[in-house]
């Protein structure tokens, strides 16, 4: 299929339609919106499979373990589907996932940490090449199918994760998160990052000492959902989940989820706080997503994490973090 | 003319009829037609518009004398069916946009229709009035009272005639049951109750009670972040008043048997034709979505309209189409730039004629396209105003996917995206089509020989 744009382009075109679809007359069309972030699913398996690609290619070239730029240790994403969705019907899923998420990660582990906005330009800008209808045709390859057919796409992040080459691998992630509505800055700490990349990464599954950590602190942040790693974790790794990602009082999936069920009784039109969430930043994957409420104005704190939680309804708007 | 007439495409020459609306070039949001209808006899043709109005045209008498002006629809009513609202507890505009109007079969000398915006349904009453009383006791002829204490003696009002009017009154209306824009509603064939959509929830009413309805269909997920599709269009079965069907953004038809539980969450058929993996695409979603399902007139068939085919599916094969029709196939290679200007969100309708052997559906350009399923013949024909001479009969057009452009036809890239035609009606008996250009309705008939 001729395609003049190419996958980082088609996720900026998409995140701007979701966050004008906010102002437009009528509230938020719920069947637009899905749609759109079903492209914006599509487009990011491939923008982060190509990425991944290239860190792969380039890990063959600097196989001393030279620091190497890369994204995502494992890409969330389209297999990072909520628990719900792995009922879906998609037996080519499954394959499409473990074929391709993590793959890298199981190959050696030598990814090494990456600040993102260092990654090679032509990465970012990758065109659609013919690579990708080639993309979507093969099973087994990294398909779209890969999401699980679900409407959790948009699930955009990159947990940096920093192994040491060729030693013990060990993680300490910090992640810097840009909120483009109050346009606050908090840093993501050890404690929860580090849980979320082990619980994705086989290297490394020692949880780390004190990983049990009390509730997010005051600046950090909850970007997304932790109940993810459980699920894709237990599909692809079989591992018992290194670290317990779900259901710790930490980090609150299951309490989150909880409540987000119980606003959505009291709020029905959960299709409204959709489109509360995105704004685009520089390119496509060098911001923050903001899943606030359109009107709301609370100063960021350790409140905002709850609130969050609270404010979480909008089905598939999503996070997007920024090194 | 039978019902089973002219239905082979060489048999039938379309001629220009009528337009209705505006020739100025600058549209008025507003008056962009929203739904087109005929009723059961086709007598009425009733439109709605993005500024919640309908507009209803009659067809006149047939007369002996211009034989060949085989009956013109003319305005009939006007009113103001729905007004924006704003609903303050969620802070959301409710658009006035009329979505869909569905008329009720005649029961006596009143017309009866169903109008729906994105949140309520109104049942209007649509009466004539040829009849004044005069002569009152206590009011003179302008209305003014007049003093009891003055009045002598008595006499009995007599009706007199008066200059025809056509009233329009609400006479029901079905509010705060959709939390979801309202999509499709749908009369029911015990002419009691009748359905309407959302994209998460079906919900039955009786015409009698506005205070409450039974919810027949519950998609939507505990969890919001499951949801993975929604509810497109919903109808009920022509002739089984237990049998409806609807339709989803994933391409699939769901049949449900309202005798089987109250709440049809479970399907009796789930139609679905597996994707074409060569196909797929960024916006494989996208197309695959369904924007129209309709029931054949026989019952025995459905159609379903996603954004580049029209398929036609027997109820009794669930696991494809017994037909595909491909509308514009030439887009699918435009599908990022339709993305980009959000055209590839277009909800096109679909339509059977009357004795289901041929299907028209819209396109871009004022194109759209009829299929004869015996013949298997297709024809593209345009809406424009050049065309529109009295009586001229409409030339087939081509679009030319490239290679060597012929002299009559279109080039892909010259196609106009923004005159797209989203709305038609076929008359339930005879060969004359109503086309919602935009502003405009054109009406087209089969020439007369």
């Amino acid at each position: 299929m001729e395609c003049t744009l190419d996958a980082q382009s088609l996720i900026s075109i998409s995140l701007r339609k979701i966050h004008s679809s906010r102002t437009q007359r009528g509230g938020i069309k719920l069947h637009k919106n899905l749609l759109v972030s079903y492209v914006l699913r599509n487009a990011r398996q491939l923008y982060l499979s190509e990425r991944y690609a290239e860190l792969y290619r380039r890990q063959q070239h600097y196989p001393d373990g030279a620091p190497l730029l890369a994204m995502p240790v494992c890409p969330p994403p389209a297999a990072a589907a909520p628990p719900e969705l792995a009922a879906l019907p998609l037996p080519a899923d499954t394959q499409d996932r473990e074929a391709r998420s993590c793959g890298a990660a199981r190959g050696g582990a030598e990814l090494l940490e990456v600040p993102v906005c260092a990654a090679p330009p032509e990465l970012q800008r990758a065109p659609c090449r013919d690579s990708s209808p080639g993309f979507y045709r093969a099973p087994g390859s990294a398909g779209p199918g890969g999401g699980g057919g679900g409407a959790a796409p948009g699930l955009l992040y990159a947990a940096g994760c920093d192994f040491g080459s060729g030693g013990a691998p060990h993680c300490s992630s910090r992640t810097t998160v840009l909120d483009l509505d109050t346009h606050v800055v908090t840093t993501v700490e050890n404690g929860y990052l580090h849980q979320d990349c082990c619980s994705q990464c086989p290297c490394c599954c020692q949880p780390a000492p004190g990983l049990a950590s009390p509730p997010p602190a005051p600046g950090t942040k909850r970007k997304y959902y932790p109940g993810q790693e459980e699920e894709e974790e237990g599909v692809e790794e079989g591992e018992p989940g290194g670290g317990g990602v779900a259901g710790g009082p930490p980090f609150a999936p299951c309490t989150k989820r909880a409540r987000f069920e119980e606003y959505s009784a009291e709020h029905p039109q959960d299709s409204s706080n959709i489109s509360n969430l995105i704004s685009i930043f520089g390119s496509g994957f060098t911001g923050l997503v903001s899943r606030q409420q359109a009107d709301s104005e609370q100063p960021l704190n350790g409140q905002l994490c709850s609130k969050q939680a609270l404010a979480s309804l909008g089905a598939w708007t999503r996070a997007i973090v920024a090194f | 003319f039978l019902a089973g007439f002219g239905s082979l495409m060489q048999d039938v020459l379309w001629c220009f009829s009528q337009v209705k609306g505006t020739i100025d070039v600058g549209v008025t949001e507003a008056d962009i037609i929203s739904t087109v209808e005929f009723n059961h006899t086709g007598e009425l043709l009733a439109t709605g518009d993005k500024g919640g109005r309908v507009v209803i045209f009659q067809r006149e008498q047939e007369s002996k004398n211009q034989p060949h002006r085989r009956g013109e629809y003319n305005v009939y009513s006007t009113f103001q069916s729905h007004e924006p609202e704003f609903d303050y507890l969620k802070s959301l505009e409710i658009e006035e946009k009329i979505n869909k109007i569905r008329w009720l079969p005649q029961q006596n000398a009143a017309y009866f229709l169903l109008s729906t915006n994105d949140k309520t349904v109104k049942l209007w009453k649509v009466s004539e009035r040829d009849k004044r009383p005069e002569g009152y006791n206590l009011k003179d002829e302008d209305g003014r009272l007049r003093d009891p204490s003055m009045i002598t003696m008595l006499r009995v009002p007599v009706l007199r005639p008066m200059d025809l009017m056509v009233e329009a009154t609400p006479r029901r209306v079905f509010a705060n049951a959709h939390t979801y824009h309202i999509n499709s509603i749908s009369v029911n064939s015990d002419y009691e109750t009748y359905m309407s959509a959302d994209d998460l929830r079906i919900n039955l009413w009786n015409f009698e009670i506005t205070n409450q309805s039974f919810n027949i269909v519950d998609i939507k997920p505990a969890n919001m972040e499951e949801l993975t599709e929604v509810i497109t269009a919903a109808e009920f079965h022509p002739h089984h008043c237990n049998t409806f069907v609807y339709s989803s953004s994933k391409g699939t038809i769901r049949l449900c048997d309202m005798r089987t539980a109250a709440l049809c969450d479970r399907h009796a058929k789930f139609f679905e034709e597996p994707e074409d993996p060569s196909n797929r695409s960024f916006f494989s979603e996208i197309i695959s979505s369904i924007s129209d399902v309709k029931f054949s007139h026989s019952g025995r068939y459905i159609m379903t309209r996603d954004y580049l085919t029209v398929k036609v599916w027997d109820l009794n094969m669930e696991n494809r189409p017994i037909e595909t029709y491909q509308v514009h196939d030439y887009l699918r290679s435009k599908l990022c730039s339709l993305y980009e200007n959000d055209c590839i969100f277009d909800k096109f309708e679909c339509v059977w004629n009357g004795s289901d052997s041929v299907i028209m559906t819209g396109s871009y350009n004022n194109f759209f396209r009829m299929f004869d399923r015996n013949t298997k013949r297709d024809v593209t024909l345009e809406a424009s105003r050049e065309n529109s001479k009295p009586r001229a009969i409409l030339k087939p057009r081509k679009v030319c996917v490239g290679g060597k452009r012929r002299k009559d036809e279109i080039s892909v890239d010259s196609l106009d995206f923004s005159k797209k035609i989203l709305h038609t009606a076929w008359h339930p008996s005879e060969n004359i089509i109503a086309v919602a250009a935009t502003n405009n309705l054109y009406i087209f008939q089969d020439k007369v020989n």
